[in-house]
């Protein structure tokens, strides 16, 4: 799974202010990334709005560490993501398929070889 | 149907076949998306229009215990709205789009929300019955297909837990008090059973929508089915509880292995969805008088961010 996979860029690209809509419907949309303890890789686990960066983070502390459940939070604005095509089919992953002797069972070593 | 879509069409159903998830940039039907987007806005906004009954609580609450608790749960509630609206922005709306909908009635909440909070047992009770209806629903949810709501519900249904047994809890201690608390206990009971059981929806054969609900793996059992499993889960929490389910035709079915059941009054169900319920007037104007009244605070938010923006601009220039 991409780490950016339940990433929305805004569709219409940068979002416009226009008279008459409120304020926070312009607010950017930020992914949330929570470490959840020492020694594990921070993992996606939500978005929100905010008005800036540090307010972003506050509301994500708020939202999504009610119960100890991280020691550290990253938020990044979802349209400062580049994100991979979703499509499996897409041939950005196809160079990985063919080089099977990148893995170890690519390897026939008789059985009786002990720590091998 | 060009061939192209024709082809992405069969590996979206291959892939929901072999019970994958859809992410939120694969291609999906039209149909699977508005249905989506229906099912999650409609179970953000019940999390929402939820915090209204319970928060009626907060300033009443007996104790302070009773009160962090309740301040808590009320919270959580807001934020399950808050992780389901993000949910369905994977799908291409708007969260503002969204609570505008709802504060004009085209979109709808759960209709057990339109019931009054009239003693603090009722409080106990929306966390045993109402929350143990809503765990019993969502469960299942965290298998659904699509992988942004899967996951919401994962983290939901572990919260869920904290408000079904805070709310037992709150009721043993009303049944180990005095005659007047047990009789605040079942009068809210009485109150409670039945919508709680309408919280499944429509029977079976009034729910047009659940066989391609439950074809795309967006619903996992039908209404039926997770209302009796409700029923048979329920029954020997209330005899711990020494409480009585208002239904005289409530008894073991031997042979099905399950409750039987009295019927459900569906003429009261639609006209509580339809917006003649108690309170469905009050629930949204306070819902539109909170989204209104906000509009200071997101308006200083935002002041706030373009004045450091403007100063880190400036601080830059300088530097």
């Amino acid at each position: 799974m991409s780490m950016a996979d339940d990433v929305t860029a805004h569709p219409e690209g940068e979002p416009t202010i226009t008279e008459g809509v409120t304020p926070d419907r312009t607010w950017p949309l930020y992914e949330v990334f929570v470490r959840g303890k020492r020694g594990l890789n921070h993992v996606h686990v939500g978005s929100l709005h905010a008005p800036d960066d540090h307010m972003a983070l506050h509301n994500a502390r708020n939202l999504y560490t009610r119960r100890n459940e991280g020691v550290s939070i990253w938020v990044v604005r979802a349209d400062a993501i580049t994100a991979s095509s979703p499509d499996e089919k897409d041939p950005f992953f196809s160079p990985s398929a063919d080089k099977v002797y990148r893995h170890p069972t690519f390897y026939a070593i008789p059985e009786d070889v002990p720590h091998l | 149907m060009d061939r192209d879509e024709q082809e992405l069409a069969e590996a979206f159903d291959a892939t929901v076949a072999a019970e994958g998830r859809i992410e939120p940039r694969d291609w999906m039907p039209e149909g699977y998306r508005k249905t989506l987007i229906r099912q999650i806005a409609q179970h953000a906004h019940s999390e929402i229009i939820g915090m209204q009954p319970e928060g009626n609580w907060i300033l009443r609450a007996p104790s302070l215990r009773r009160k962090a608790i309740l301040l808590a749960k009320v919270q959580d509630e807001a934020g399950h709205g808050l992780y389901l609206y993000s949910a369905t922005e994977t799908l291409g709306v708007d969260r503002t789009e969204l609570t505008e909908k709802l504060i004009d009635s085209r979109q709808k909440y759960s209709s057990i929300f339109n019931y009054p909070t009239l003693t603090f047992a009722d409080i106990g009770v929306i966390g045993w019955l109402v929350d143990g209806a809503a765990i019993c629903n969502q469960v299942p949810l965290c298998r659904s297909s699509y992988g942004p709501y899967a996951r919401a519900m994962v983290r939901i249904c572990k919260e869920e837990s904290f408000h079904q047994r805070q709310g037992f809890e709150l009721l043993m201690t009303l049944m180990a008090g005095t005659d007047a608390q047990r009789e605040m206990v079942q009068d809210a009971v009485d109150r409670w059973w039945w919508p709680s059981l309408m919280m499944f929806g429509p029977a079976d054969g009034d729910s047009p929508n659940t066989q391609q609900s439950m074809a795309w793996r967006i619903k996992r059992h039908t209404n039926d089915e997770l209302r009796q499993r409700y029923v048979d889960m329920t029954v020997p929490q209330a005899a711990a509880l020494g409480v009585t389910l208002p239904d005289p035709e409530l008894r073991w079915n031997d042979e099905r292995r399950a409750h039987d059941f009295g019927a459900i009054d569906w003429d009261e169900f639609t006209a509580v969805v339809k917006g003649a319920g108690p309170c469905n007037a009050q629930r949204l104007a306070h819902r539109r008088a909170a989204h209104e009244g906000g509009q200071w605070v997101r308006d200083a938010a935002s002041a706030y961010a373009a004045k450091q923006q403007t100063r880190r601009q400036e601080g830059e220039v300088a530097a």
